[in-house]
């Protein structure tokens, strides 16, 4: 059975390339390259679109469609959006980009979705010289993997180390206690980033308490928290434990700010802990609520189209086809190299992000933003 | 900081003996595990959720409807899950404990389904309530659920030992034949003590949603792992064993928290029934096996 459904997979996947260079050769040629001071290029895009993830997808796909609409509009760059979908599987995400490199002679990629992904589509695109740009992939040593690898999804190792900066200056902030998930990676490596950044900081960190997912009961190691005092408690959990953690601690009569890493950053939070949830500080890269008039125009448009605000991966997303399309520009023709090197040169881009450019290997530099819970509501951090 | 970590430990203690309790009057009659009860206990929890918040109905209401769904549960568990099962030739006596685990899976699907994966906060205003005595603040509910805890084991222990229906129910569990020849109407008898079990877990699991003010559709495996663990430690069906248990293993998670490390608690908490079992493998209170 499984012999067979590869067989069909790999005949289907097979003709579709042997149909996709068929009648892509006669498309290319008016498609790519400059005419007139204007630059076309056709754009891939690796997302998981069906399966487990396809809200992801979904949301990716809605940035970008709308990044398209808008630069198409303003007609210094023509793009042309290519979607695959990778399913969230490594295999079917490396056969989608070979096929967008190969066959569709994609200027550049966007995408793909998970980190698990990039890992295998990256080096492949690197390998093709062609420039890829993922969106939502914040595991360590994505840029890392080679020149044409870029992102501008920001790390957790950014994220947590702004937000608990931030936190430390205006509570002037000595003593800390870390409370973490110890049977989650994402928890556990988010306790790494606090631990390092409180080292780095000078910090004293009075005690290190765990927990597991779907523990009920925090009161044993938030009384101990309580009696030594703490200005303040890092706790790297996800939302739903996250704010069991801080309404019981408030009704213990802790109230001193937490500060949380991405996976607590949630409105859930809120629905969750109610009152409770006041004061606690997150970084995060996209805040839909900024009073920024591109921002704003942005989640009008968004909302109209989707009935909902858009999320993180919606706003970077979009933001990543706008740093594509500057990069198009500044290079003057849709050659992947010259993209490439137009890329890397990004600085100081101003997006709905935010100030974004890359450092040398890739990578994110940008401020996140700095949210704290008062009111019962997400506001920003000043 | 102790007396707070006691009282920590004591309100975990007792809602860990709320829940043995039910397992222990299954066993106790039965002989079987009843896997599927710290599903039950998990829905009685959600319907007090869905209650107090979606309903706004009061806390006593809450307490009802949980006591009645619950019921309910555990007559349909008695009845499709446990009752084709005995006597019949051929069936493995490892059967029952199967068909609970298929109910618990069932349950907690159900639930995933009907409530949603994530947390459910418990909104009351008794949960609010609370005294300041120095810089320890306690909450009622704390105070209950020990009462509650205590009330219902000497309920228990008078009940099987002093009415008609306690002792027919030990005759029961004594054996199934001849309490029949005596007269017992042990199809009822065994019917009313999965019911009740069955309440008591929808009460602990109001209780837990009140306390910790966290309800979700995994709640109830860690605490029906943790309530078998109590049973084995306390003896086999025995009422004071549960109840003592269940102290023991909450006292001993929240000071091994205070003394020790977090990652540790589960770890020394089971290591030490462990030992307690090596040295007394019948349980605390349980009785020895003589021939």
């Amino acid at each position: 059975m499984r012999g067979l459904m590869k067989k069909l997979v790999g005949l289907t996947a097979l003709s579709s390339v042997l149909f996709l260079t068929a009648c892509g050769g006669g498309g290319n040629e008016e498609s790519s390259g400059a005419e007139g001071g204007k630059v076309s290029a056709d754009v891939g895009v690796v997302s998981f679109l069906t399966g487990s993830g396809a809200a992801y997808g979904e949301a990716i796909q809605g940035g970008l469609k709308l990044a398209q609409e808008e630069i198409n509009a303003k007609g210094d760059v023509k793009i042309n959006l290519i979607f695959e979908d990778s399913a969230g599987k490594q295999d079917q995400a490396l056969t989608a980009a070979q096929k967008l490199i190969n066959s569709d002679n994609v200027t550049a990629i966007i995408g793909p979705t998970l980190s698990t992904e990039m890992n295998v589509v990256g080096p492949e695109a690197d390998l093709s010289g062609v420039p890829i740009i993922g969106t939502s992939t914040t595991a360590e040593g994505i840029p890392q993997i080679g020149d044409y690898v870029f992102r501008n999804s920001i790390p957790e190792a950014l994220a947590i180390p702004a937000s608990m900066q931030q936190a430390i200056d205006k509570y002037d902030v000595k003593k800390v206690a870390i409370l973490y998930g110890n049977d989650d990676v994402f928890t556990k490596s988010g306790y790494d980033t606090m631990k390092k950044t409180a080292e780095e900081m000078g910090l004293e960190v009075l005690t290190t308490e765990t927990f597991q997912k779907g523990q009920s009961d925090y009161n044993a190691q938030l009384t101990k928290i309580k009696n030594l005092n703490p200005d303040l408690i890092l706790a790297s959990a996800l939302y739903n434990e996250g704010a069991v953690i801080m309404d019981q601690a408030r009704k213990m009569g802790i109230d001193v700010p937490f500060v949380g890493g991405n996976g607590f950053n949630s409105p859930e939070v809120i629905n969750i802990a109610g009152e409770s949830s006041n004061g606690l500080i997150v970084a995060t890269p996209w805040y839909s609520e900024k009073e920024d008039e591109k921002v704003q125009e942005f989640v009008t448009k968004f909302e109209e189209e989707h009935g909902h605000v858009p999320d993180q991966f919606a706003a970077q997303a979009y933001d990543a086809l706008y740093i594509l399309a500057d990069a198009l520009k500044n290079a003057g023709s849709s050659d992947r190299d010259a993209v490439r090197d137009a890329l890397a040169k990004t600085k100081d881009f101003e997006g709905i992000l935010g100030n974004f450019s890359f450092d040398e290997e890739g990578d994110v530099l940008m401020d996140p933003t700095v949210l704290v819970i008062e009111g019962e509501k997400f506001v920003e951090f000043k | 900081m102790l007396i707070e970590q006691l009282i920590n430990g004591l309100t975990l203690g007792s809602i860990y003996a709320i829940v043995a309790l039910g397992f222990t009057l299954v066993f106790g009659v039965l002989g079987i595990i009843n896997m599927a009860h710290g599903e039950i206990f998990m829905f009685g929890a959600f319907i007090g959720v869905m209650i107090t918040s979606t309903l706004n109905a009061p806390l006593w209401v809450a307490f009802l409807g949980a006591i009645i769904i619950t019921a309910i549960m555990g007559y349909l568990l008695e009845r499709f899950a446990l009752r084709p099962l005995r006597h019949k030739q051929g069936v493995s006596h490892l059967a029952p404990l199967i068909s609970t685990i298929g109910v618990s899976i069932l349950l907690e699907n159900l639930s995933h389904h009907l409530f949603g994966a994530g947390n459910h906060p418990f909104r009351t205003s008794f949960a609010e309530i609370s005294f300041q005595i120095g810089s320890i603040t306690v909450y009622l509910v704390q105070i209950v659920i020990f009462v509650i805890s205590i009330v219902l084991m000497l309920v228990l222990t008078f009940w099987l030992g002093k009415t008609r229906a306690g002792k027919a129910l030990r005759a029961t569990a004594e054996n199934l034949e001849t309490a029949s020849l005596l007269g017992v109407d042990t199809k009822k008898t065994i019917l009313m003590t999965v019911i009740i079990a069955s309440a008591m877990g929808g009460i602990a699991g109001i209780l837990v949603g009140m306390a910790f003010n966290s309800v979700t559709p995994q709640m109830g495996l860690s605490m029906g792992l943790k309530g078998l663990a109590i049973i084995i430690l306390g003896g086999m069906g025995s009422v004071r064993g549960a109840m003592f248990g269940g102290l023991i293993l909450g006292l001993a998670e929240t000071f091994i928290v205070v003394y020790g490390d977090s990652g540790y608690r589960d770890a020394i908490a089971f290591l030490a029934i462990i030992i307690i079992l090596l040295i007394r493998p019948q349980g605390l209170f349980g009785q020895k096996i003589s021939t």
